[in-house]
């Protein structure tokens, strides 16, 4: 496979981590085209031969946090609303409209690294230089992405029922 | 020999599969010790499943061509002589060197409504390959430990029987199956798909791709397609379509398999 070809059947990929990212369809493939734009303007950066995917992803992520910097990310879930919140019993099945929901509730940064990690399969390390961050902070922000996402999930359905019964 | 204490990062290499053997089985131990993590440790693996399953669909959807455009460009600054093939198509992928009847230069922007043509086939087969073979922790949802689950799920989810060939006699083991997001069927309604996946001793993944619903012209000919890299043979047999790609075979190699995978099919 040629550069080329190795980025065509990368694109799937990059579109499927924008989709969770971003949330919205439109605005994912926004970012996907942008980091392909880029991904011109940078191409003296990339050695020919190394990891295609760890480079195209490092690019994607310096366009998504310059788009997030220009439009500041206003929602950040509020800790405290999880307290007194009932668990759901244990073994319930995650419902994939909730995990949309809260997956949208993570800050960016937690976000980012849970989803490199579950869909892209990328080992700590090489999430850590993706980023540009300290393997130590790869692993707080997952655990945190990981922990918060589990409290959300068990809370979603019951914030739902106390919205109705207002 | 005193182990080292699990920590919090043992517990998420765990549910990431990141640890070797023997640690993992010292986190095994651990957690049989204390359910409530145990639990938590489950919730972190299901959450990795979930959101595969939220965002996988994805995979399947016909690439835009203003990316492929993009993606073309990057290649021509890079190599100043670009196969001719690739810019005559300018289309999806790769050149087509089957002659495919069907292919438009519009099947690579989000033409849906055209999903059973011979070259949709090949795209989606190709990109499924492309995306799931070079998978080392996730290759397939079922894995080849399951046949008779895998073989029986796959039916009831394409609403007809399919099989697993056999390719021992042609070096490849089977290493599972998984389920593909659906294409448009004849009836317009969405049409789910399966791949299996076959490896060699080296490694070298081929992958199955089958799909029900497919117009049958009564002509069981085999073709040959070249998409991004990926090399595939395609043939419609009694309103199956399938199609075989590998990464690494030659055109031959990859036709002596197809044969034994046609022939198994139908004995």
């Amino acid at each position: 496979m040629n550069d080329a070809e190795h980025i065509v059947a990368l694109i799937p990929r990059l579109r499927r981590y924008a989709r969770a990212l971003v949330g919205d369809r439109s605005g994912a493939d926004d970012l996907v085209q942008d980091t392909l734009e880029r991904a011109w303007i940078k191409l003296h950066l990339y050695r020919s031969g190394t990891d295609l995917r760890a480079w195209l992803f490092t690019v994607m992520h310096n366009v998504y946090v310059n788009q997030i910097r220009s439009a500041r990310e206003t929602v950040e879930f509020d800790e405290t609303e999880l307290d007194g919140m009932t668990a759901r019993p244990q073994g319930d099945s995650l419902d994939v409209r909730d995990l949309e929901r809260a997956l949208r509730r993570l800050p960016h940064e937690q976000r980012q690294i849970l989803l490199l990690v579950a869909l892209e399969d990328m080992s700590y390390d090489e999430v850590a230089r993706l980023l540009g961050v300290p393997i130590g902070t790869v692993m707080s922000r997952l655990s945190r992405a990981r922990e918060k996402l589990r409290a959300l999930m068990y809370a979603l359905p019951q914030a739902a029922k106390l919205l109705v019964v207002k | 020999m005193t182990r080292a204490p699990i920590t919090e990062n043992d517990l998420h290499a765990y549910a990431d599969g990141r640890l070797d053997a023997t640690r993992r089985a010292e986190v095994e131990s651990y957690l049989e010790s204390s359910p409530e993590t145990a639990e938590r440790v489950a919730e972190y693996a299901r959450q990795i499943v979930a959101l595969r399953e939220l965002v996988s669909p994805a995979l399947a959807e016909p690439v835009p061509q203003r990316m492929v455009s993009a993606a073309t460009r990057l290649q021509r600054t890079r190599v100043a002589v670009v196969a001719a093939g690739w810019m005559a198509l300018g289309g999806m992928v790769g050149l087509l060197a089957g002659g495919i009847a069907g292919w438009n230069l519009h099947t690579g922007t989000q033409d849906l409504a055209a999903s059973n043509t011979p070259a949709a086939i090949v795209r989606t087969a190709a990109i499924a390959h492309a995306t799931y073979s070079p998978e080392v922790r996730h290759p397939v949802e079922v894995g080849a430990d399951q046949e008779a689950h895998l073989v029986a799920w796959l039916s009831k989810r394409l609403g007809a029987p399919v099989r697993a060939p056999k390719l021992e006699s042609v070096g490849l083991t089977l290493v599972g199956g998984r389920l593909l997001p659906g294409d448009k069927g004849l009836e317009g309604s969405p049409v789910p798909t399966a791949q299996f996946m076959y490896q060699t001793q080296k490694g070298n993944r081929v992958t199955l791709y089958v799909r029900t619903e497919v117009p049958d012209h009564g002509e069981t000919a085999f073709r040959y397609a070249r998409e991004g890299g990926v090399s595939v043979f395609y043939w419609v047999d009694r309103r199956f379509g399938y199609a075989l790609s590998s990464s690494d075979m030659v055109r031959d190699e990859l036709l002596k398999v197809a044969n034994v995978v046609y022939r198994q099919l139908n004995p």
